[in-house]
């Protein structure tokens, strides 16, 4: 049972994400950590529809790359693919039974050590726009409370993604998926970029901009874009110091290590 | 996420084109006749706007350009500074509110939609790839899947040219499909910062280095994130 105390916390923490200037990456990376958090999961991943007829992912909780390739190979197979085909919810899959359905992805997933998958589907009316994979180790299935607390979190990944403008219509909706996935990119590049600058893992890379995202209120692709564009350094997202240094001169001494 | 469209594409107009210069309205025309648009026209662009239009299908393709250039808006132009995909299927509806002077000089024209998609890999930004039609009306999911994977082929098309004299091989070989995986883009952000290059020639030098030693450029991103391969210039005595 989820402690509903905790539950209602994260749903205000989500819907308070949804101001104006929200960024999408960030808010579905929120959802996916609070995803594996909330239910007995250990990994969680959510994908979107990018509009070429495949799913790309776009928030991930571990930066393995085991799991990455999780997502990776759903564009051939697995439950995204076939949640994201269907619209159905595929919940519970016993990984080690799942071979005949899913042979790639089902020995994929057992040698990473997962036991158990599901997929829920993020949808829009009929349409469904992406699918939200998780992970378990243990091999427990999911109780219908926990399910339920997911779809309702894929629910409003959907609501975000449409940006409160009303369901007005597809147009809106195309536009923000090929944002978020765009978002998604820039961020990888910063983490790339601000790991080699500071000779830290890509996961911590994520850390540090994010924590500076939150602090000075800006959008985690601003900052994202910020480091790529060295406007922000390892030792700014380090030392905490508010605001970023926008556009302007203060070049640091580039000492060479 | 080998996207067989683009790669299609791609060929298909190079096989079509005498000569490289030939590439952008060689696409250009492919997308104009693919697609249920009157005409096509291929900016670059930065994040202050466009930046000069490189082809176009038609003269009015050409004033659509020429119209936000001047006027400094229009979707191309937003399309252009946010990064970000601007779909107007009814501009009569929407561009007089939006984009007052853009929208009397679009309609004047006879132009009635507009669909612009930006051409970028996350920060390297490339140019804006703009579609219009002389009715109002939106493109069916299927047909903006297809707009995207011409704009997907606009892009490998920009990045290739941007190579210029480094460029690899021909570009029906050297224009496979972008892998999108999140570790191409990571490890792109890795090698500017130790080549000292930027992004988009980081992202090119490990194209180039993924064709030379017949990778997939997946798993040569993968090496340079676990610091196996690396693209810092050597250094002497080491």
């Amino acid at each position: 049972m989820v402690r509903e105390q905790r539950l209602a916390e994260v749903f205000v923490e989500l819907a308070d994400t949804l101001v104006e200037e929200f960024d999408v990456v960030d808010f579905l990376q929120t959802l996916t950590e609070r995803c594996v958090e909330l239910v007995d999961t250990d990994a969680a991943g959510l994908m979107l529809d990018d509009q070429r007829g495949h799913l790309q992912v776009v928030a991930y909780t571990d930066e393995s790359a085991r799991l990455l390739e999780l997502f990776e190979l759903q564009k051939a197979e697995g439950p995204c693919l076939d949640c994201f085909a269907s619209g159905q919810v595929i919940a519970n899959v016993d990984l080690a039974d799942a071979r005949s359905r899913w042979p790639v992805f089902a020995g994929a997933a057992r040698e990473v050590g997962f036991a158990v998958s599901h997929a829920l589907p993020l949808r829009l009316r009929r349409q469904v726009v992406g699918a939200l994979n998780l992970f378990t180790v243990a091999p427990v299935r999911l109780t219908d409370d926990h399910l339920a607390v997911v779809q309702g979190l894929a629910d409003i990944a959907t609501i975000g993604l449409l940006h409160e403008r009303a369901v007005r219509d597809r147009v809106v909706l195309a536009e923000q998926l090929q944002t978020a996935l765009h978002s998604r990119i820039v961020i990888e590049q910063a983490k790339g970029v601000l790991s080699a600058r500071g000779g830290t893992s890509v996961g911590e890379a994520f850390r540090l901009m994010r924590t500076h995202a939150r602090r000075t209120g800006e959008a985690l692709t601003v900052v994202a874009e910020a480091v790529v564009a060295q406007e922000l350094g390892v030792e700014e997202l380090r030392g905490g110091r508010p605001g970023t240094r926008r556009g302007s001169g203060a070049a640091s001494p580039g000492a060479a290590s | 996420m080998e996207s067989r469209r683009t790669a299609e594409i791609l060929s298909a107009v190079v096989a079509d084109s005498v000569d490289v210069t030939d590439l952008p309205i060689g696409l250009l025309r492919a997308c104009a006749h693919a697609l249920p648009v009157t005409g096509v026209g291929l900016a670059l662009m930065d994040d202050r706007g466009p930046a000069g239009t490189i082809a176009a299908t038609d003269g009015r393709a050409l004033q659509l350009e020429e119209l936000q250039f001047t006027l400094g808006e229009g979707p191309c132009v937003d399309a252009s500074r946010s990064g970000r995909t601007v779909l107007q299927p009814d501009l009569a509806v929407t561009a007089p509110f939006r984009w007052p002077a853009f929208a009397g000089g679009a309609l004047t024209a006879g132009i009635r939609a507009v669909f612009a998609l930006p051409l970028r890999v996350g920060a390297i930004r490339l140019g804006i790839l703009d579609l219009y039609r002389d009715s109002p009306g939106a493109l069916s999911g299927a047909q903006l899947t297809d707009a995207l994977s011409f704009s997907d082929a606009a892009t490998l098309l920009l990045l290739h040219l941007q190579a210029g004299s480094a460029a690899i091989g021909p570009p029906s070989e050297s224009l496979p499909v972008l892998d999108d995986r999140a570790e191409v883009h990571q490890a792109t952000g890795i090698v500017s910062v130790h080549a000292g290059v930027s992004l988009a020639d980081a992202l090119l030098l490990l194209r180039a280095r993924a064709y030379t030693e017949h990778r997939a450029i997946g798993e040569l991103a993968r090496d340079v994130l676990d610091g196996i391969v690396d693209f810092r210039p050597e250094r002497d005595g080491h």
